[in-house]
Order: C-alpha cells, then sequence, then structure tokens
C-alpha cells in the first residue's frame, strides 16, 4: 500500500492533502481519527498521529477537543500554492532529466503540450 | 496504566555463556516495540528476564519502577507469551483458556470471542491442536490477559498467514482499546515493521541498536549507477553489501547523510530504501566489524 521510500506518516499526509485538493475532504469536514486510520493502514497509531500533528501545524487540519480533527476552511487555498510548486520539482523536473536521456529537445516537449492543448479547445 | 520497563546492567549467565551481557534497555510505557535479533541472539531471555521467569545473574529489572522480581503484583499484569503457550497438554482449549482467570486482567468474554474468530475447538484437547492453533490459543490467551505488559515471543510459528493477519489487527485493536506496553519478538520483520513505534535489535547478548521505527527505515540506502559514480559517493560511508552487474553497481550502505544524498542525487544515482529486514540482516552480519 505504500512506495518504500517516503516516510508513511508522509505518505498519509500527502493523500489527506490530496482528498483535500480533489473535494473529497471539504473544508470544515471531518477527517476520520487517528485510531480508524490505524486500523485501515494497518500501521501503528503513532504513525497516523504523526501525519496528523504534521497537518495540524501546517494549519491544513485543526484540533477540536473531544470532537476530533476538521479540515480547515482555507486549506485549500494553503495547498494551491504547495501543489504548484511541488509540481514543478516531482513531475516537471524527473520528465525533463528523462527526456534529456531520451534525447528529446525541451522544445519537443513544449510543441508536444501545445498540440495537445490545442486538440482540447 | 501501561508499564515502563527498564533493565539496568543486566548480565545473565548459562553456565559459563552470557545470554545477555551488561544490558541497559529504557522502554517507555503504552509503545508497540518490536524486538528483533538471530536465533540465540538473547531475545527469549531477555523477555523471560522481563517477566521475571527468570533472575539475573546481575543488575536491576524494573516494571513500572518496581523491581519485578518475586513481586506478585507487578507480575500479575505482566504477559510473556511463549512458543506453544505453556499449556497442560491433557486440558480441553477451554480449561486452557479459563486458567487465564489467574490473571486479574483477564476477559473470559473477549476470550471465547477470539477463540471463535480464530476458529480454535473449545472442546478439543490442547495436545490435539496443530501448530498453529495452538500458537492462535496462545495468542488468544496473551490478548485476553489485557495486562499492562505483554510479550508475544514468536507466537506466530505455526499460523497460517490469514492468521497472523487476523492476530496483528485483533492486536492493533486491543492496543487501541486500550493503551499499554507491547512487545513482539518476531522473524517475520516486514510483515509486524509498520505496526512498530520502535525497534530494538538484539545481537550476541547486547543491545545493537534501538530506534523508533521511522529511523531504521530512513537509515539505509541503495545507491544504483555507473561504478565508477557509485564508489565515489560510497566513499567513507559504511557499505553493507555490493553488486555489480556489468558496468552497473549496487551499494547498500548504512547511513546516507544529507550531503552525500545531494551527492547521490547530482551524480544521476538512483537512490532506493533498505527495508527493515535486510537493514537487520545486514546489521547483524556476523562478520561485521563493530557489530
Amino acid at each position: 500500500m505504500f512506495d518504500d521510500g517516503t516516510p508513511i506518516y508522509r505518505q498519509i499526509a500527502d493523500q489527506i492533502k490530496a482528498e483535500i485538493m480533489n473535494g473529497s475532504l471539504e473544508p470544515g469536514g471531518k477527517v476520520m481519527s487517528t485510531n480508524q486510520y490505524a486500523a485501515f493502514y494497518k500501521i501503528n497509531p503513532a504513525t497516523a498521529q504523526k501525519a496528523f500533528r504534521e497537518l495540524v501545524d501546517e494549519g491544513v487540519l485543526y484540533k477540536q477537543r473531544g470532537v476530533g480533527m476538521f479540515v480547515a476552511d482555507d486549506a485549500r487555498e494553503r495547498l494551491a500554492a504547495d501543489f504548484r510548486e511541488r509540481f514543478f520539482e516531482r513531475v516537471l523536473a524527473p520528465l525533463v532529466q528523462e527526456a534529456r536521456q531520451a534525447g528529446i529537445a525541451i522544445t519537443d516537449i513544449i510543441d508536444y503540450l501545445e498540440a495537445q492543448e490545442g486538440a482540447r479547445k | 496504566m501501561s508499564f515502563t520497563a527498564s533493565l539496568r546492567d543486566v548480565t545473565l549467565k548459562y553456565k559459563d555463556t552470557d545470554a545477555l551481557a551488561d544490558v541497559n534497555l529504557e522502554l517507555e510505557a503504552g509503545k508497540i516495540y518490536g524486538l528483533l535479533g538471530r536465533n540465540g541472539a538473547g531475545k527469549t531471555s531477555l523477555l523471560s528476564l522481563l517477566a521475571a521467569f527468570r533472575k539475573p545473574t546481575s543488575g536491576e529489572i524494573l516494571i513500572g519502577g518496581e523491581p519485578v522480581w518475586e513481586n506478585a503484583a507487578v507480575v500479575s499484569r505482566v504477559a510473556l507469551i511463549r512458543e506453544g503457550g505453556d499449556f497442560d497438554d491433557a486440558d480441553t482449549v477451554k480449561a486452557a483458556i479459563d486458567t487465564g482467570q489467574i490473571r486479574p486482567g483477564f476477559d473470559t468474554e473477549y476470550a471465547l470471542k477470539l477463540a471463535e474468530r480464530f476458529e480454535l475447538p473449545l472442546k478439543k484437547k490442547v495436545r490435539e491442536l496443530s501448530r498453529g492453533k495452538r500458537s492462535a490459543l496462545a495468542a488468544v490467551c496473551g490478548l485476553a490477559a489485557r495486562a499492562e505488559l505483554t510479550m508475544f515471543d514468536e507466537v506466530h510459528l505455526g499460523m497460517d498467514a490469514p492468521t497472523r493477519d487476523a492476530f496483528y489487527k485483533e492486536l492493533l485493536a486491543e492496543y487501541m482499546d486500550r493503551p499499554h506496553t507491547v512487545i513482539l519478538s518476531t522473524h517475520l520483520i516486514d510483515e509486524v515493521a509498520n505496526y512498530l513505534e520502535e525497534v530494538i535489535i538484539v545481537d550476541r547478548g547486547r543491545i545493537l541498536r534501538h530506534e523508533e521505527l521511522e529511523v531504521f527505515q530512513g537509515m539505509g540506502a541503495t545507491l544504483t549507477g555507473p561504478a565508477a559514480a557509485v564508489d565515489a559517493v560510497a566513499a567513507g560511508l559504511e557499505v553493507l553489501a555490493e553488486q555489480q552487474l556489468g558496468g552497473t553497481k549496487a551499494a547498500t550502505v548504512a547511513a546516507l547523510d544529507p550531503g552525500a544524498r545531494e551527492r547521490a542525487a547530482a551524480s544521476g544515482l538512483e537512490i532506493g530504501p533498505v527495508g527493515l529486514q535486510d537493514l537487520f540482516i545486514h546489521l547483524t552480519e556476523p562478520t561485521r566489524k563493530g557489530a
């Protein structure tokens, strides 16, 4: 269920962020408890807790004592910049490297993307 | 309430051999620990001391801050489940479960529910059980003991994969329902890794490493790429294993610091993780220096 490289708590945090971005978790909505996450993913609850702590520190989630964890109202805005930055780092940087190895010029990639975009219109 | 556990300068000798030598170990309350070690490394000795099944040759063992030896109040809330379960073979499964009631926290209703889940035949004699069912019975008694320190020593032996999976799930559910200290001793390292919060590696009667699971998981790395580039990055690092295929080399290093990680990335090397089990194999390699 998890890739090996990244710590599991970070993968869980990333997944929650992705769910907020794609709308399956609404701002103000309640998030499952750490114990529910632990049981679902078969992990130590401390690992799930760590993911939640990170998201609270980043202002993505907030805790209501005795009630649970909720998605911050501005979580999507907070995450948008982050996702944009990560897109370049995680998606485009490896793509450029791969293209270089294959001897593909950047201009070829741009042409391809423009053709795709043109086809969509 | 869950128990802390401490071993202070503990040595355990069997005749002239040291099963454990000068062991110092501090376990916090309420965590799930993995106890790893090769056969004969001292895992069972260590657990037997914590359960007061044995007395150390020297040193001090505290459970919940109190000396454990001949301390009935503490020992009755410590459960060590050994392979085979220490049952009376002539008992029926039901009678074996009922024996658990000598512990103050034992929950018979829960034990019977678990027995059903693990498909244990209550009327059968313990001696008639398969190895896997016997292990499942031991696991059931361990879980239902509802102790403050519960230790499972190779309790998975003989269990098939679905039974082990059910056992881990029940263990986790019981742990979340009622936080207590758990020590799992096992050889099926990758199977239990994610359930653990901290990992202790015992090697030749000593504590080799005791870290959070995440530290182990982020510790090692496998560097793969052109041999010269791999050698350049790996120089000065502790190389645990090397493999070469034509001009491509893979080097497993015990630890990859951020500087080395950057150099590896800059040289275009592929950086792969090292699983806990592989790391364990390397760390306990008999020829390894300074182990």
